[in-house]
């Protein structure tokens, strides 16, 4: 039988430490009982020194004192019961049901830590999913079973990105291979919360949605358990249950803000703007998780979310981010101000799993061609921008005034697209070949001759 | 193979925070001892001992480890078993094969699997090279395996012992336990050598002495053996932002150097990119040897999901592999993919230690560390006589792509070979994105007389006289920028558009295109030496007042940006058709402005 405490020594942020413990285990989670009413708040215990031991408390602790709580170790890890019921459930951030719905009861039970896929277990995942959004499949094509996050900014369209992948996207070879989302919400607004869901219920999918929701007035404790509940069930429903699951998690920012504060709390020494150095490691713990298994039907694709503080790609956490993941998705101020949807930078964009996934038998013989040129045209013209900015745009050369037009059209007509407007990849590497006739043949130095014989438009 | 456990007294767990416990009653455990931890045996070393307390760094996972488990010593420090085997596999970072994790379980790597090493069941067919009476010395060989189908595996006297042959076994198949010779030393001690001998990750392998390195590692990589070239015995880093190109690089040098063997060594990097390695090093060839490139691989994984303090082990690990097939007299080149993951780990560990921090939390002993690990590169001749070298290879990763940071500063300091891999060349899909004006090589003088005798007599000074030209563009470039480029000088504007060649016809290759991705060293020269005579044929026609638009003829020039990829590697009769072609259009261009 396991002791219980009455004595909280002290409460820092979301800590507490307690003295005197015998018998506990480094991340045994204990239940905090409030002695009047009998709420029950559940913790993690993260450090454990001679009898002293820091729980990390995933409720709010300000009510929290010497004496009015009762501290049970339960001698668990932190698991959850895993069931193919999750789907079309909502839970908080440490798994329990906010629906109204039963409690979850299966033999099945998963630590939410999850533990790391052994490299040689892992199939590369070479997959085309067409999300119908020229931009991402053409430029940055997204593979089943890739970590593919969306670098963002305050205020940009990426819920409604992300909405549209969700709707648009088929993640299953054939009818056979059964779907899911997993969806996780750390520190959103009810209002981004709800878009969400009503955009799960449009899109007909909300029976094949389990929902892990930490609000921005939660607690955030939760914030760290968020995403490894959702993964954990992402993991199940992918490798157990041989689906192909895609995971939308937003927003990692306050993910990254929580670990900090609680970092904070822990008075361990910051690195870069205050993030604990270990937070690289951190993150690859949720991005990791991602991924297709050898010889398995069954995938984990992974859209995270982040908004960049002040816009800024070099901040500590989309840079880590970018080192984690294959590739990003980098949405821009300046195209969304010209009321460009989705307002996908291409340049800083990038799909590291597209060079296996894409071409003959993928998408189309020309598409890396296509991509490749668009790359360098869209980057000079860049340039030819920041020139006719001193001089003039009257004052370029002929070429260099047709880099203009091309840019202009290929924002207007490439980058540009409706919320519901869905292309498949032949249209959109076609509209690519249109754009770029816009330039003079001598200019395309990225393409083929043969492929220039077979799909450059021939003047009508 | 459970872990050798000693019959001394044990420690007790009394504290735990994250990788890194404490335990007491540990005044018999030595510094860097390696010890088993917890009632799940976890694998741990003894790093820091003061009175009876002492500090570990554990190797797995620690959740579920109690206060009061018991802390067991082993006698020995944190070492590996180098014997055949090691080839075509790959280890996690304290040498454990991933394979046979895999049969212990399945999909996710668990804790407390003990400590697994190299196959010891395996037959080896071994030839034996002495006799009885023979005097073996440390280092030296007493018989070989065929490892793989290009690696034949030199069986080593360990570095330290030595002494008279008094038994060897026939010629046959061996595990890697059996006892295959007995000396006996001069202190009349008799040691049994297997072909497996272990050695202490963190203590370098003699060696006879360092020689210079004279030779390049010949990469096939344009940028890299013409203008950036790495010695073989050298030191390079590749830093660069994220998305900018590091692995891709580590990639294809770990396909296609010219190096006997390869240990690459991702750390703190994605599984997925260990998984391609074995997906595909199996395929490619090996220009050299007509065999899969994979028989002279040995990979190490200790992916970014993985237990950090292996994470700081594992560079150990490989340089420690490396040296062992130094030791047999191969050229070895390792990549470390990334450093800057290994110091975040000693980092990690440090502010877990409550240690003092120096800049940007990074402990004050880091540039110690890199200078430690990059001293081990180097060429050199082995205990036995022969020449080895080592070629260290390190991709950094710099905060926010920002090379002023404490990682790549460091570095800088230790290596003589830096690629600097650049965001803006990546925007715009020039690959690989090495930036010319930044990089450097510190063995262009050295290794000038090997170019010379084995490339061409001028090839050095080609590249200098192209390298300037870089420089130039460079500047006339910020020029453009103000003012744009049809004001310039014709002299001014030939020069942008050699340098467009230059950038676009041969400093980017592609690593996906089969042809393009190896390019052999006579293909480097003669194709930069074509861009070269296009140059000077212009300059001729400037000087008789051809203006750079006609120079410019839209045929020849497209040929040039595609020569990579329309001439063949083993036939490069066509550039002297495409320096006949300039011949034929110059010239009757030239006889327009002549008088
Ligand atoms: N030599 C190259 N040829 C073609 N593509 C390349 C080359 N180098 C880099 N790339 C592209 O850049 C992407 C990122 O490269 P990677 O090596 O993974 O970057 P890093 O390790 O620096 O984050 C790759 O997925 C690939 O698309
Ligand atoms: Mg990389």
């Amino acid at each position: 039988m396991k002791k219980e405490y009455l004595q909280i020594d002290k409460v820092v942020g979301p800590l507490i430490q307690i003295s005197d413990v015998d018998d506990v285990f480094y991340g045994e989670v204990v239940d905090i009982v409030e002695i009047s009413t009998g709420n029950i708040k559940k913790g993690k215990v993260i450090k454990i020194e001679e009898k002293n031991v820091i729980i990390q408390v995933f409720q709010n602790t300000a009510d929290l004192a010497a004496g009015n709580s009762i501290i049970k170790f339960t001698g668990q890890a932190f698991n959850l019961p895993m069931s193919l019921d999750l789907q079309g459930r909502i839970f908080n951030g440490i798994g329990e049901p906010i629906d109204n719905g039963s409690d979850i009861f299966s033999l099945v039970e998963a630590n939410i830590n999850g533990r790391p896929i052994n490299p040689m277990s892992r199939e590369y995942p070479r997959n085309f999913i067409q999300t119908g959004i020229s931009s991402i499949d053409t430029l940055a094509t997204l593979i089943r079973g890739q970590k593919l996050p969306i670098f963002s900014g305050n205020g940009l369209p990426h819920n409604e990105l992300a909405a549209q992948i969700v709707r648009q996207a088929r993640l299953g070879d054939n009818v056979d291979e059964e779907f899911g989302v997993v969806f996780a919400a750390i520190g959103v607004k009810h209002d981004d919360e709800k878009f969400f869901r009503k955009s799960f219920d449009e899109a007909n999918v909300m029976d094949r949605v389990v929902m892990f929701v930490n609000y921005a007035d939660d607690p955030i404790a939760e914030r760290i358990t968020t995403p490894r509940c959702a993964l954990t069930a992402a993991e199940y429903l992918a490798f157990e249950k041989h689906m192909h699951i895609l995971v939308v998690m937003t927003d990692i920012t306050s993910y990254c803000e929580a670990l900090r504060e609680i970092s904070s709390a822990r008075e361990e020494v910051p690195s870069r703007k205050g993030y604990p150095g270990y937070m690289y490691s951190d993150l690859a713990s949720l991005y990791e998780r991602a991924g297709m298994l050898k010889d398995q039907v069954g995938s984990i694709t992974f859209l995270p979310i982040l908004t960049m503080p002040n816009d800024d790609i070099t901040h500590p956490i989309p840079d880590l981010t970018g080192y984690i993941t294959e590739g990003q998705i980098v949405l821009g101020r300046d195209l969304f101000q010209r009321s460009i949807y989705p307002p996908v930078a291409i340049l800083p964009s990038l799909s590291r799993l597209m060079k296996d996934g894409v071409g003959e038998g993928f998408t189309r013989g020309d598409h890396a061609e296509v991509a490749n040129q668009l790359f360098a045209s869209y980057s000079k013209v860049q340039e030819v921008r920041d020139l006719s900015q001193i001089i003039g745009e009257e004052d370029l050369s002929s070429t260099d005034k047709k880099y203009m037009a091309f840019g202009r059209a290929f924002e207007a007509k490439f980058l540009n697209q409706g919320f519901d407007e869905s292309r498949n990849i032949i249209q959109s590497l076609d509209l690519g070949w249109k754009l770029l006739a816009l330039l003079p043949l001598t200019e395309l130095d990225r393409l083929s001759p043969e492929n220039i014989d077979k799909y450059f438009p021939k003047e009508a | 193979m459970a872990v050798k456990e000693e019959n001394k007294e044990k420690g007790i767990i009394s504290a735990i925070n994250g990788p890194v416990i404490k335990g007491k009653n540990m005044t018999t455990f030595k510094m860097r001892e390696m010890v088993t931890v917890g009632e799940q045996r976890l694998i741990g070393e003894v790093i820091v001992l003061e009175g009876d307390v002492g500090t570990i760094q554990v190797y797995e996972e620690t959740e579920g480890l109690k206060t009061g488990e018991e802390i067991t010593p082993t006698g020995r420090p944190l070492s590996l078993k180098l014997g055949p085997g090691m080839l075509k596999n790959m280890f996690d970072g304290i040498q454990r094969p991933l394979e046979k994790i895999q049969e212990i379980s399945p999909i996710f790597i668990p804790e407390g699997i003990g400590l697994l090493s190299i196959d010891d069941k395996k037959l080896w067919p071994a030839v034996m090279t002495v006799k009885p009476g023979d005097l073996l010395l440390a280092g030296s060989i007493f018989g070989t395996v065929e490892e793989t189908q290009v690696i034949q595996n030199r069986l080593l006297v360990p570095p330290n012992v030595s002494g008279t042959v008094i038994d060897v076994v026939p010629d046959g198949s061996y595990t890697i336990e059996d006892v295959l010779v007995t000396i006996r030393d001069a202190k009349n001690e008799l040691h049994e050598l297997k072909m497996a001998h272990e050695w202490p990750v963190r203590t370098p392998r003699p060696n006879a002495y360092r020689r210079e390195t004279l030779v390049p590692l010949i990469t096939g990589q344009r940028v890299i053996d013409i203008f950036f070239p790495i010695a073989k015995g050298g030191t390079a880093a590749i830093p660069g932002g994220f998305g900018t190109g590091k692995t891709m690089t580590q990639h294809q040098l770990a396909k296609w150097s010219d190096a006997d063997i390869i240990v690459y060594i991702g750390c703190g990097e994605r599984g997925n990119e260990m998984t391609e390695v074995i997906e595909d090093f199996p395929k490619l060839i090996d220009p050299r040897s007509g065999k899969s490139i994979m028989e002279r691989t040995v990979l190490i994984a200790n992916t970014s999901n993985m237990p950090v303090a292996a994470r700081e082990a594992s560079i150990y690990t490989g340089v420690t592999i490396a040296e062992y097939y130094r030791d047999m007299g191969y050229a070895v080149a390792m990549m470390a993919d990334s450093t800057s993951r290994w110091a975040e780990a000693l980092r990690e560990i440090s502010g877990r230690l409550e240690e003092m921090p120096a800049e940007e939390g990074y402990p004050a002993y880091l540039p110690s560390r890199i200078a430690e690990f990059y001293e081990r590169a180097g060429s050199i001749e082995t205990l036995g006589g022969d020449d080895g070298s080592i070629t260290i290879i390190g991709a950094v990763s710099p905060a926010g792509g920002d090379f002023s940071e404490p990682v790549t500063e460091n570095t800088k300091r230790f290596v003589n070979v830096f690629l600097a891999l650049d965001k803006s060349l990546a925007y715009a899909r020039h690959y690989p994105a090495i930036n010319w004006l930044e990089s450097y090589s510190g063995y262009i003088k050295i290794l000038s007389d090997w170019y010379e005798d084995n490339v061409a007599e001028d090839c050095i000074s080609l590249r200098n006289k192209m390298l300037e030209l870089m420089y130039e563009e460079n500047k006339l470039q910020e020029m453009v920028m103000l003012v744009g480029e049809d004001v310039l000088p014709d002299d001014q504007r030939w020069v942008l558009e050699i340098a467009k060649i230059i950038k676009v016809g041969y400093l980017q290759q592609n690593a996906y295109n089969k042809d393009d991705t190896y390019v052999p060293l006579e293909k480097q020269y003669a194709m930069l030496k074509a861009i070269e005579y296009l140059y000077d044929r212009g300059r001729e026609g400037l000087k008789l007042g051809v203006p750079t638009s006609r120079l410019k003829n839209i045929d020849i020039f497209s040929q040039f940006i595609k020569m990579k990829y329309t001439i063949p590697n083993d036939d490069l009769s066509g550039i002297d058709k495409l320096k006949d072609e300039i011949d034929q259009y110059f010239d009757v261009l030239f006889k327009k402005y002549e008088n």
